[in-house]
């Protein structure tokens, strides 16, 4: 048997954006019909890459051959029209616009005076069709939901005749159920002779779908292999570059007083991002895990209990005492925050690491007299924070947005774990995706911390769409669904698939208890 | 008040009126198309006011100068076409603040036609005149044969639009890439083409709008002659949801106020002082923009510079 030709080369692509060498030297060779994974941690260049392959950036050295040809650098079109699609981790599509309309554009000569809408509609249809993709043409993006969207994304390179296709952490934002449909959809693009890239940093998820793997670490390729001999923990080495113990569970061994309450409550409706008539308790010494695609009521959640949201119907109890919609008064009470988006909201980028550390105390005795920072508390309390929480990368007065994503989540979750002199630990813990985006080190880290707060007594609400972070650390865990909350039950109640269809809003799936008796 | 009553009604049963609304809402319309187009494409011009001067006084020089009115016209949508690309320069190929960039060419076309005046009429205190568009004697219609063609090219020129946004793949384009330039670039569109384009064929539209004011409504060029006009286009635009359709709805309905508030202001028994009239257009703008606008999706990448390579 003749080895077949790679539908795709890559030949010593390099990349250097200022200080980093985010692609060096890297060849990987693509087979017709071939699932390959491109494994490696946030940063590792792998989208640096694929951007290049699909014509976004230009590499500085090396060259790319597809289907046999040499690929110009530098435009999608070209990218396009040689075969390669790509769908991207955040679409790119426009919401106010129908789906024909994204998938359409482009794919006609700009200056015909006919748009001619009736062959497209039967092409996508055909198209829809063929790779067991449903969509309404018609539909407003806006009004889909992402696993639809992502569909979407994937019908525009199919639409335009990819052979060759990328998905960018295609199931970063899809339950468990829609992963399963995506993952169907790839085997039956690759049996009518796709090939296709899969990135992704998910160890089960590349076992499960590709041949092959490769893996980038710090811009290198450092790993190749048949996906069929190597396991997790290699995987997962080769990641990191060290070995990597798996987490352990830890479950709470004290369970204290309820420290929050929401009985009922329900917030100004926002698309799906709001609260229905939603009832938690949150007790200290407990963690309780929130599972959900990000965009069910989740931001809602958080800001309700961090003050920057109020209740429509029903109520909040802090401590016995209704909670203040104050966020400086909550952190007077021992609230300590760790927001969604830690460069919008979590930091002030363009201020220094100290100032950064104080913000949350504006008003605290302890850093202000008369109107006056106090200097020399301040800088000493963000130092305090630096050591304790190792947040690298900088002094204290180096600006927060040059920080890493780790450290400056570090840097933010000291900031709320620490409370300067005279002020009360923290009695409540909100997390809002703390360790998305982070390598695995500093997931460990702040899993750590979070674990360690709850031990030292404090309610720990952890808002989490990742679903192995949720069954890890979450002592009970409840799961959101378009503004409603599942009653928060032990863990050991809840199973992946169980969690999974209460994540698709399914009504069987949120008592979980019962099924299982069933 | 039943005497005010009665004048209104006096008003509205008067051809006239409705001949000046026409002629009123006619730059407007040219105006407030340019600056949906611009607007369709992602990018704010606020130089429209100075375009439309700029338009004024090429179009009327041309003439002047012994061309035809048509030429005029061109000449017109040709300077407007520059200032577009100069704007289409700074705010695509530059990506600078769109504001910023809309608003100095405001100043420097307003500054380089009076300039342009003073220099061609150094010691003239009437401003000279030309002959202007004759009204369509012709035309079927009663109002519209009272109107000149650019009147009638305005409203030829709305569904026009429409169809090349709504049913064309330049239209398409030019929407995705007020959406989400990114998606456009990704499908194989190149955003500063297609963005240049709309700039220049907006601002282009923005020039015959001031040239029609030099040309038909009045005769002459003089300092002032836009008067803020143009910034009712940028209001209009927003007012009309980004659809051509509703832009000449508004267009019209402005015009509609202004025609009436001249009209009351001759009517002499008014009790009221004249300045309350005059206020009269901008107030009801402002009103019907709270009433429509609030619920409008605007084009999602409108203001934002789009740098090829950055997320």
């Amino acid at each position: 048997m003749t080895e077949p030709a790679p539908v795709l080369r890559i030949r010593n692509i390099s990349k250097r954006f200022g200080e980093l060498l985010a692609n060096d030297a890297i060849s990987l060779t693509l087979d017709s019909g071939e699932v390959l994974a491109l494994l490696g941690e946030n940063g590792a260049g792998k989208s640096t890459l694929m951007s290049i392959l699909f014509g976004h950036y230009v590499a500085d050295a090396g060259d790319i051959e597809v289907f046999g040809k040499p690929l110009p650098p530098g435009n999608p079109r070209i990218a396009l029209n040689a075969g390669i699609g790509m769908v991207h981790q955040h679409f790119t599509l426009a919401d106010n616009l129908s789906v024909l309309d994204n998938i359409v554009l482009g794919s006609e000569p700009l200056w015909q005076p006919f748009s001619n809408r009736r062959a497209a509609r039967t092409k996508l249809l055909d198209v829809a069709h063929r790779f067991g993709l449903p969509v309404d043409p018609d539909a407003r993006v806006g009004t889909l939901s992402v696993g639809e969207r992502q569909r979407v994304e994937i019908l525009k390179a199919l639409y335009r005749g990819a052979r060759i296709l990328i998905l960018d952490e295609p199931t970063a934002v899809l339950t468990p159920q829609e992963s399963e449909s995506l993952f169907a959809t790839l085997a039956q693009m690759v049996a009518q002779g796709l090939s296709i890239i899969f990135i992704s940093h998910k160890l089960g998820e590349v076992l499960r779908v590709s041949d092959r793997v490769a893996v980038l670490r710090a811009g290198k390729l450092v790993a190749e292999a048949a996906t069929k001999g190597v396991t997790q923990a290699q995987l997962a080495q080769w990641m990191v570059g060290h070995g990597v113990d798996a987490a352990e569970r830890q479950p709470t061994r004290v369970r204290g007083g309820s420290v929050c309450a929401l009985e009922r409550v329900s917030t100004a409706r926002r698309g799906r991002e709001y609260l229905r008539d939603v009832s938690l308790a949150l007790h200290a010494g407990e963690i309780v895990a929130i599972a959900g695609v990000s965009g069910n009521g989740q931001a809602a959640l958080a800001n309700l209990l961090c003050g920057t949201l109020s209740a429509e119907h029903g109520s909040v109890t802090l401590l016995d005492a209704p909670l203040p919609a104050e966020p400086d008064r909550l952190v007077q009470l021992g609230v300590a925050r760790v927001p969604e988006d830690r460069h919008a909201v979590g930091v002030v980028g363009d201020l220094p690491v100290w100032e950064n550390a104080l913000s949350e105390r504006l008003s605290s005795p302890a850093f202000s007299r008369g109107g006056w920072i106090r200097g020399t508390a301040a800088r000493a309390h963000a130092q305090t924070i630096v050591k304790r929480f190792d947040v690298r990368g900088g002094g204290l007065t180096t600006a927060a947005r040059s920080l890493s994503g780790g450290n400056m989540q570090k840097l933010i979750l000291g900031r709320a774990l620490t409370p300067p002199a005279g002020a009360v630990a923290a009695k409540l813990i909100v997390a809002h995706q703390p360790t998305w985006g982070l390598d695995i080190g500093a997931v460990a880290f702040v899993q750590q911390q979070l674990v360690a707060a709850r031990d030292a007594g404090a309610a720990v609400l952890l808002i989490s769409d990742d679903l192995d972070e949720v069954m890890a650390l979450g002592d009970r865990i409840a799961v959101m669904h378009a503004g409603a909350l599942t009653e928060a039950l032990p863990a050991e109640q809840w199973t992946r698939e169980t969690i999974g269809l209460a994540m698709a809003g399914s009504h069987a799936a949120s008592t979980p208890g019962a099924e299982r008796a069933a | 008040m039943m005497d005010f009553i009665g004048s209104l009604g006096d008003i509205l049963g008067n051809a006239s009126f409705w001949v000046a609304v026409l002629r009123i809402a006619t730059p407007l319309i040219f105006g407030t198309v340019g600056v949906l187009l611009c607007e369709r494409a992602g990018v704010l011009n606020l130089g429209i006011e100075g375009i439309m001067v700029a338009g004024a006084f090429a179009g009327w020089l041309t003439v002047y100068g012994g061309g035809s009115l048509w030429t005029g016209v061109l000449v017109a949508a040709l300077v407007g076409a520059a200032f577009g690309l100069l704007h289409a320069w700074l705010t695509v190929g530059l990506a600078l603040s769109q504001h910023v960039a809309g608003l100095g060419i405001t100043m420097l076309a307003t500054a380089l036609s009076y300039y342009g005046y003073r220099v061609s009429f150094p010691k003239v205190n009437t401003p000279p005149t030309v002959t202007p568009f004759a009204p369509m004697d012709w035309f079927p219609l009663p109002v519209f044969d009272a109107q000149t063609p650019p009147t009638l090219l305005a409203l030829i020129l709305v569904p026009l639009i429409a169809w090349l946004l709504y049913r064309t793949p330049i239209g398409l384009a030019v929407r995705m890439v007020g959406e989400n330039p990114q998606a456009a670039e990704g499908q194989g569109v190149s955003v500063a083409a297609v963005r240049t384009g709309a700039i220049v064929a907006g601002s282009a539209l923005m020039g015959v709008a001031g040239s029609f004011l030099t040309l038909s409504a009045f005769n002459a060029f003089f300092f002032n002659m836009i008067n803020g006009r143009g910034w009712i286009c940028v209001a209009l635009v927003v007012f009309a949801a980004w659809q051509p359709g509703k832009a000449l709805l508004g267009a019209l309905l402005f015009a509609f106020f202004d025609a009436l508030q001249l009209r009351l202001q001759q009517s002499g028994d008014a009790v009221l002082p004249y300045q309350f009239y005059l206020m009269l257009p901008y107030a009801l703008s402002i009103v019907a923009l709270i009433l429509v606008a609030r619920r409008a999706t605007y084009p999602q990448a409108l203001m934002k510079p789009y740098r090829k390579g950055e997320r």
